[in-house]
Order: C-alpha cells, then sequence, then structure tokens
C-alpha cells in the first residue's frame, strides 16, 4: 500500500489509485502525444514497407500470372490448331488410302474377269471340241452297229432259210433282206 | 511487473469489497509505459509502442516475407498478401476510379494496419490500438486533409461545386451548399469515431460479461456470450477496416470526380 500514492502520481490523471481507468481511457488527453507519435511512425514503416517492396512485388508476380495464364493460353490454342491441322491431314491420307484401294481391288477385279472369261473361252471350246469327237465317235459306233445288225440279218436269214429246207444262195438271201431293210 | 502484480491483488481486494463482482471494462485501454512505471510522456515506449510494433512486423510478415518466393503458382501466404492487394485494388479501382490508382499505396497502408490492429486486438490481453480515438482521428484526419488537398489540386476552386448541387432547383442550392459543407467537415469525425467506437465498443462489452463471468450461477452464460460476441467481434474487426477504406476511397472520388 505504500506504493500508491507514487503510482497514482506518476500515472497521471487518468488512473485511479487501484490502477483501474477514471472514465474512458480514450479521452484521457496526457496520452495523446504519445499515441499520435508511435502512430505516424507505425504508418510511414508500413507505407516504405508496402510501397517499396510488398506492392511492386506482388504487382509483378501478379503481371507475371497473367502473363504466364496469356502465354499458356495462347500455346495451348497454337497446339489445337496443330491438332485440327493433323486430323485434316489424316482425314486426307485416309480418303486417299481408301480411294487407291478401292481403284486397286478394281482393277483387280477386272484382271480376274479377264482371265477368267479366257479360261471360259477355252474351257468352251474345249467342250465343243470333245462334244464334236463324241458325237462323231457315236455316228460310227451307230454305222457300224448298223452293218452289223445286217449281217446278222442275212447270215440268220440264210440258216433260216437253210433250216426250213429252201435253198437259196447268199447272193439272193443278202439282196432279199438288203431290200427289206431298205424298205 | 511486481507493481502489476500489486495492482492486481489490490484490484482483486477492490473488487472483494464491492461485494463479488469486478467490472473494470475500460482498464484493457490503459495505455502503460513498456520498462518501468513512469508517467506517458510523448516519446515514452509504451503498449502502443509495442502493438503497433507487432502490427508492423505482421504487415511485413504477411506482404513482404510470404511473398518472398514471388511464385507463379502461390503459397498459402502468397495468395493470402494477393488477395488482399486485390481486394484494396480493385476496391480503389471501381469506387475511385482508374486515377484513383495513383493513391493506392496509402489507401493500401490504411486498410493493412487497420486490419492487422483490429485482429490483434482480439488475442486475449493484448492492446488495441485501434480502439483509442486520438488513434482514429489522426487516421481519419489524415484522409481528410489529404483529400481535401488533392481535390483543390485536381480541380481547383472548381473543387467547391461539390457544395453546388447543379442537379436540384435553383433554390433549394444555397441550403444544400450548406448541408453539404456540414456533412463535409463531419466526414472526419464520423470516420474516426465510426472504427474506434466499433471496436471498443465490443471489447468493452466482452470485459463486462467477463467479469459475471465470477458468478458461479451465471458462468456459463456469460462464457457463450463472450464468445458469441467474440465471433461478432472478429467481424467487426474486418468489416470496420472494409468501411474505413471504402469511405476513404468514397471521399478520394469527390475529390478526383466533384461534379455530380
Amino acid at each position: 500500500m505504500a506504493t500508491e500514492p507514487i503510482a497514482e502520481e506518476l500515472a497521471g490523471t487518468c488512473v485511479d489509485s487501484h490502477g483501474s481507468a477514471i472514465g474512458m481511457p480514450q479521452l484521457c488527453a496526457d496520452w495523446i502525444p504519445n499515441q499520435v507519435f508511435w502512430l505516424v511512425i507505425a504508418l510511414v514503416v508500413v507505407f516504405l514497407v508496402l510501397s517499396r517492396i510488398a506492392l511492386p512485388r506482388i504487382a509483378s508476380v501478379l503481371a507475371e500470372r497473367r502473363g504466364t495464364i496469356t502465354n499458356d493460353i495462347a500455346a495451348a490454342e497454337e497446339l489445337k490448331r496443330q491438332a485440327a491441322e493433323a486430323e485434316k491431314a489424316y482425314d486426307k491420307a485416309l480418303a486417299d488410302a481408301r480411294a487407291e484401294a478401292q481403284a486397286i481391288s478394281q482393277k483387280t477385279r477386272d484382271e480376274i474377269k479377264a482371265q477368267l472369261d479366257e479360261a471360259t473361252a477355252a474351257a468352251d471350246a474345249q467342250i465343243a471340241a470333245k462334244t464334236a469327237e463324241s458325237e462323231k465317235a457315236i455316228a460310227e459306233i451307230r454305222a457300224s452297229a448298223m452293218e452289223n445288225v445286217e449281217l446278222v440279218a442275212k447270215d440268220t436269214a440264210g440258216a433260216i432259210v437253210a433250216a426250213l429246207g429252201g435253198s437259196a444262195d447268199a447272193a439272193t438271201v443278202s439282196a432279199a433282206v438288203g431290200n427289206r431293210m431298205k424298205g | 511487473m511486481a507493481t502489476e502484480a500489486t495492482h492486481g491483488a489490490e484490484m482483486a481486494e477492490h473488487g472483494a469489497d464491492a461485494g463479488g463482482l469486478v467490472f473494470h471494462p475500460m482498464d484493457q485501454f490503459i495505455v502503460k509505459p513498456l520498462f518501468g512505471d513512469g508517467a506517458v510522456g510523448m516519446f515514452t515506449i509504451t503498449n502502443v509502442t509495442l502493438w503497433m510494433a507487432i502490427a508492423i512486423l505482421v504487415i511485413t510478415g504477411l506482404m513482404v516475407l510470404g511473398t518472398s518466393r514471388r511464385a507463379v503458382i502461390p503459397s498459402r501466404s502468397q495468395s493470402v498478401a494477393e488477395m488482399a492487394y486485390g481486394f484494396i485494388y480493385k476496391m480503389v479501382e471501381d469506387v475511385a476510379g482508374k486515377d484513383g490508382l495513383t493513391y493506392f499505396p496509402y489507401i493500401m497502408t490504411l486498410f493493412m494496419f487497420i486490419v492487422v490492429s483490429n485482429f490483434l486486438g482480439l488475442i486475449p490481453m493484448s492492446f488495441t490500438t485501434t480502439s483509442h480515438f486520438a488513434v482514429t482521428v489522426v487516421l481519419a484526419l489524415c484522409v481528410f486533409l489529404t483529400v481535401t488537398i488533392i481535390g483543390f489540386v485536381k480541380n481547383g476552386a472548381s473543387f467547391l461545386s461539390l457544395f453546388w448541387v447543379s442537379s436540384a432547383p435553383l433554390a433549394l442550392r444555397p441550403v444544400l451548399a450548406i448541408i453539404e459543407i456540414i456533412s463535409y467537415f463531419v466526414r472526419p469525425v464520423s470516420h474516426s469515431i465510426r472504427l474506434a467506437g466499433n471496436v471498443m465498443a465490443g471489447h468493452a462489452v466482452i470485459k463486462v460479461f467477463a467479469g459475471f463471468a465470477g458468478l458461479a450461477l451465471i458462468s456459463p452464460l456469460s462464457v457463450v456470450a463472450i464468445t458469441a460476441i467474440y465471433g461478432l467481434e472478429v467481424m467487426v474487426a474486418f468489416v470496420q477496416a472494409y468501411v474505413f477504406t471504402i469511405l476513404t476511397c468514397v471521399y478520394l472520388k469527390d475529390a478526383l470526380h466533384p461534379h455530380h
């Protein structure tokens, strides 16, 4: 309690003997110069720090970022353009290849058709020749068969005449048979 | 330190005499010398000095150290600094116009100092520099004087047309001019008292509720109320810094473009 008067004296008119504020400390005139002095110093320091170092740095970072973003967008557009070009080239190559393939297949088809036609014609000719040959052979066979029939008929007729007790020479019989067969 | 302990003891004794509840909501605003126990002179190093120095350190830490890597992809602190920059830059540009951007560093200084001081004041046991009229009046007067000087330098005598409402009927204009002049000179008053008043009131209310915590019966309610008011104060800390800054921009706009 001995310190009370000293504290009161030193603290001025704004603090009571218990160290509590008398009224509003905001209105204590004793403290105003101190606050104003330190405030001015603080504001000057903050202003210098911000305007000399912080704000230019942040501005440059933001500008750099904006530049980077703009560049990236430009690069992306360039890549997109290249991709579109590549796609166009691919489409063109594909169309070309398809046309070529069609041409090749058409040509091959034509060739095969020509070969086929040729082979068919050859086969037809062969078949016709074979047919003619066969027909000729058949005609020969038929002719020889008719000849044989006449011969057999003459022999048989001669034999039948002899068996019936007649007698006839071979020339008569064959002439008679020949007449019959003609008639 | 020893004297502080005795002060505490005295306060407790004092409170006990008064009947259990101790209310000293304004003690948190007392300006004290940091070293020794003497009177507070103009150049005395006080708790004001300490907390303004901490504010400077915080601002430097955020705006200078936080952006030291200059990364294109920002770190957390760098994006906070960039956000603050962009926030105020856009505010100045939108409110005061393109030619107001010349004064962007000044406005940024005001905003950073006020917002950091307000938030530092929310730390328990801290000292809130922006709760003192001495501080906010200086801030507001700086704005008022700067803006008035800019107005006259940029526009000459035609700056006075700010008070002559040409869109009003001629008969009303002298009356409006008087009202406009009064409102112009009231600006620094409202500008400063709005900030200090809001901050001081919130802190005092928290202290009053804290005083009620001495009674066991209502202490839970008191703690809940302190928490709620604290949340409100966090908002107030930012909103008042924002209001102070945007009003500065509005006044600057009036100085740059005084014609209605």
